[in-house]
C-alpha cells in the first residue's frame, strides 16, 4: 500500500475563526493508481493533497507513506522525503524565471546530492521524455505554457518518485494545450507511475481510471 | 546542494540584479575601503615617524624648560620658569652618566641668498662641537664646528642638503661665504643628508658656534623665549646609562634651580621616548576615529544588506516554496540566502580593499606620507565584510528558511 490515511483532517485558525478545509478523510492508495481527485471550489481538494504530498502536516488524524507515519518525521525527514519519493505539478508551473529550463529541472537532483555527470544524463533523458531536448538552454520567459507544464512535469518525475501530485495542471493552458499534457500524464501513468492530479474539470477527470469525489472537506463518492 | 551550486545560483542573483547590488554593497565598500586605506596610511606614517625619532639620536635625552607632551601646557607659568643656561650644560657634562653634551639655541631665518638663488625657512641651530655626537651628524664634505670655532665666536657655519641644493647647485659650497642675519659667515662644511618629514626637509639647516648664535640672533624675550631659549642635548655613556643619566640630571637640576623637595620639577627631561609617547596619543585618537567611522559605515552596509535580503525573501517566496517542495530543507534554504548577503558583502569587501590600497598608493604617490598595505589589513578587510554579511543575513536568512512551503507557494 502506497498511500494510507485515517481520518485526516486539517483546520485553518484564522484569529478567532476556525476553517474546517478537511474533515475526516480516510483513503487508501496502491502503487500504479491514477486518480483524479474532483470536487468543487474550497471542497478541500488541495489541502489533501498538500498533506498527501508532505507539505504540510494535518490536524489530526494517521497518514501513513510506504508504511511511514508522516505526522512523525522531522524538517529535514520530511525535505527528503519530498526529494526523494515525491513530484509536484503545479496549476502555475512555478518554474524559477532567468533560469535555463536545464537547471529548472536539474533543482531536486541538486537537493539530492547527485553528482554533476549523472545530474546531466538524467536531465537529458527526462527532457527526451517529455519531448524539450531541444529546449534545454531557454529560460521560462521564452516557453509556452504547454512547454512550461512539461518542464515542470519532467521536474517532478526526474527523482523517479513514487508518486506524482498534480494540482489543476491545465487550469492555466488553452483545451488543446491541456490535452496534449493530460495525453502526456496518460503516458507517464501507462509507464506505472502512481499519479494524483487535482481537477474540477470533468473531462479531464476522465483521463484518470479512479474519481475521488469532495464536498466539504469530506469524500462524497470514490469509485474504487 | 554543493558550495559550487551554491555560489553559482547566488552569482546567478546577484548578476539579474546587478544595480541592485551595487547599490547595496556601496556602504561595505565604503566602509572597508575607509579601513584599509586609513590603515595602510597609519602604518605608513608609523614608520616615518619612528624613523624620524630614532634620526634624532636614539638615547638624546632633551633638558629643556617644558615637558614634551600632548596635554595642556601652562605656557604664563613655563615663562615665569628660570632659563636653562650654558652653565647647566657644562655641570651635566661632569655627570658620571652622562658623554656628551651640546646646549643649543634655534632661530628660523625667513630666507637665505646666495647670487639670486633663495633658500626660505632656513633654520638655525647655534650650538656646540659635541651636536654632532648628540644629532647623529654625518659630515658629506669639509668639517664639523669645532672648539675654537666656538671659542672666537667664529663667523663659521655647517649647511644642510637643502640648502646646498637650493643656493649651491653646481659648486662645492665649502669656502663660500653667506650672510645669516647680515653676518658674513664663511661655510666650513655640509652635513649628511637626514631626509625628510611630512614633507618638510629635515636638511634646510645651519649649523653655527652657540658663541656667535648669542652675538648674531638677540636674546629673546617674553613669551618668545619659553621655546627658543637654551636646550641641552645630553648623550649618555650607552644606552644602559640613560635611566641613570635622567635621574642624575633631575637631582643635578632640581638642586641648581633651588628646588625644595616638595616642589615639582620646573624643567623638562625630554627623550624620544616622550616623543613616542606623544605621537602614540595622537595616532591612538586617530585609530578611534577611523574605527569609529569605518564602523558606522559597515553598521550602514549591513543594515542595506539585511534590507535587501529582506526584499529578496519577499521577492522570492514562491521560489522559496518550490525550492521545499521538491526537497529543499530549511537548512538548505537558510545556507542558500546566508550565503547570498555573505556573498555580496565579501564583494563589497574586495572592491573596498582594492579601492583602499589604490587610495593609499595615490596619497603616498602625490604626498610626503607614505603608505603601507600589510597583508593582514587584506585580510581584516575582507574578513569584516565576511561578518557583516553573516551577522546581517542570519535574520533575513532565518526567516526564508522558516516559511512554510503551503504559504510560500500560496503568496502572490
Ligand atoms: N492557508 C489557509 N488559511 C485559511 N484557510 C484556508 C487556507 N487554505 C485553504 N483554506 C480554506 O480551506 C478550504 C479548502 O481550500 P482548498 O484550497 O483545499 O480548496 P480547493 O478544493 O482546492 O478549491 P479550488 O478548487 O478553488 O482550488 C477553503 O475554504 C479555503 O478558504
Ligand atoms: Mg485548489
Amino acid at each position: 500500500m502506497l498511500i494510507q490515511t485515517e481520518n485526516l483532517t486539517r483546520h485553518y485558525t484564522i484569529g478567532t475563526y476556525v476553517v474546517q478545509a478537511l474533515r475526516g478523510v480516510s483513503l487508501a492508495i496502491e502503487n500504479g493508481e491514477y486518480i483524479a481527485i474532483t470536487g468543487p471550489s474550497g471542497s478541500g481538494k488541495s489541502t489533501l493533497m498538500h498533506l498527501l504530498g508532505c507539505l504540510d502536516l494535518p490536524t489530526s488524524g494517521k497518514y501513513l507513506l510506504s508504511n511511514t507515519d508522516v505526522t512523525s518525521l522531522s524538517d529535514l525527514e520530511l525535505s527528503r522525503l519530498r526529494n526523494q519519493s515525491i513530484g509536484f505539478v503545479f496549476q502555475t508551473f512555478n518554474l524559477l524565471p532567468r533560469v535555463t529550463v536545464m537547471k529548472n529541472v536539474e533543482l531536486p537532483l541538486l537537493y539530492a546530492g547527485i553528482d554533476s555527470r549523472i545530474r546531466n544524463e538524467k536531465i537529458e533523458a527526462i527532457l527526451e521524455r517529455v519531448g524539450l531536448a531541444h529546449r534545454k538552454t531557454h529560460c521560462p520567459n521564452e516557453l509556452s505554457g504547454g512547454e512550461m507544464q512539461r518542464v515542470a512535469v519532467a521536474r517532478a518525475l526526474i527523482n523517479n518518485p513514487q508518486v506524482v501530485f498534480a494540482d489543476e495542471p491545465t487550469g492555466n493552458l488553452d483545451s488543446k494545450t491541456g490535452k496534449e499534457i493530460m495525453t502526456l500524464f496518460n503516458e507517464i501513468a501507462q509507464e506505472g507511475n502512481t499519479i494524483i492530479l487535482v481537477t474540477h474539470d470533468p473531462n479531464i477527470a476522465g483521463y484518470a481510471r479512479r474519481q475521488i469525489k469532495m464536498l466539504d472537506g469530506q469524500i462524497l463518492e470514490d469509485t474504487k | 546542494m554543493t558550495i559550487k551550486d551554491l555560489i553559482s545560483s547566488s552569482f546567478n542573483i546577484l548578476r539579474t540584479h546587478r544595480l541592485r547590488s551595487f547599490l547595496t554593497i556601496l556602504g561595505i565598500v565604503i566602509g572597508v575601503m575607509t579601513i584599509i586605506a586609513i590603515l595602510s596610511l597609519v602604518q605608513g606614517l608609523n614608520r616615518s615617524v619612528e624613523e624620524q625619532i630614532q634620526s634624532l639620536g636614539s638615547n638624546t635625552i632633551f633638558v629643556q624648560r617644558f615637558s614634551w607632551g600632548t596635554g595642556r601646557m601652562d605656557i604664563q607659568e613655563i615663562a615665569k620658569r628660570k632659563e636653562i643656561t650654558i652653565d647647566d650644560a657644562w655641570a651635566i657634562a661632569r655627570l658620571p652618566a652622562v658623554d656628551k653634551v651640546a646646549p643649543q639655541r634655534n632661530a628660523n631665518i625667513s630666507s637665505l641668498n646666495y647670487q639670486g638663488r633663495t633658500a626660505k625657512q632656513v633654520e638655525v641651530t647655534g650650538s656646540t662641537p659635541d651636536l654632532q655626537y648628540t644629532t647623529n651628524y654625518s659630515i658629506e664634505s669639509g668639517r664639523f664646528i669645532n672648539q675654537e670655532d666656538y671659542n672666537r665666536k667664529g663667523q663659521v657655519c655647517c649647511v644642510g642638503g637643502y640648502i646646498v641644493d637650493n643656493l649651491f647647485p653646481t659648486e662645492d659650497p665649502v669656502g663660500k661665504y653667506i650672510n645669516i642675519n647680515g653676518k658674513r659667515t664663511l661655510i666650513i662644511g655640509v652635513l649628511g643628508r637626514k631626509g625628510s618629514f611630512f614633507g618638510q626637509s629635515q636638511d634646510n639647516v645651519i649649523i653655527i658656534p652657540l658663541s656667535t648664535f648669542n652675538k648674531i640672533f638677540p636674546k629673546p624675550i617674553g613669551m618668545q623665549a619659553v621655546f627658543s631659549g637654551i636646550s641641552i642635548q645630553v648623550l649618555p655613556k650607552s644606552a644602559k646609562h640613560l635611566e641613570p643619566a635622567i635621574d642624575q640630571i633631575r637631582e643635578l637640576m632640581r638642586r641648581r634651580r633651588g628646588l625644595g623637595y616638595d616642589k615639582p620639577d620646573d624643567f623638562g627631561i625630554n627623550t624620544q621616548e616622550s616623543l613616542r609617547e606623544i605621537y602614540k596619543n595622537i595616532s591612538n585618537i586617530a585609530f578611534i576615529v577611523m574605527i569609529g567611522v569605518a564602523a558606522i559605515s559597515l553598521l550602514v552596509g549591513g543594515i542595506g544588506i539585511m534590507n535587501i535580503m529582506l526584499v529578496a525573501v519577499s521577492e522570492r517566496t514562491r521560489e522559496i516554496g518550490l525550492r521545499k517542495a521538491v526537497g529543499a530543507s530549511t537548512r538548505n534554504i537558510l545556507y542558500q540566502f546566508l550565503f547570498e548577503a555573505v556573498m555580496l558583502s565579501i564583494i563589497g569587501g574586495i572592491i573596498g580593499t582594492l579601492l583602499g590600497v589604490g587610495i593609499g598608493k595615490i596619497v603616498s604617490a602625490v604626498s610626503p606620507l607614505s603608505a603601507a598595505v600589510p597583508v593582514w589589513t587584506v585580510f581584516l578587510g575582507i574578513g569584516f565584510s565576511a561578518a557583516v554579511g553573516i551577522f546581517f543575513g542570519i535574520y533575513p536568512a532565518n526567516r526564508a528558511a522558516q516559511l512554510n512551503p503551503i504559504d510560500a507557494l500560496r503568496y502572490e
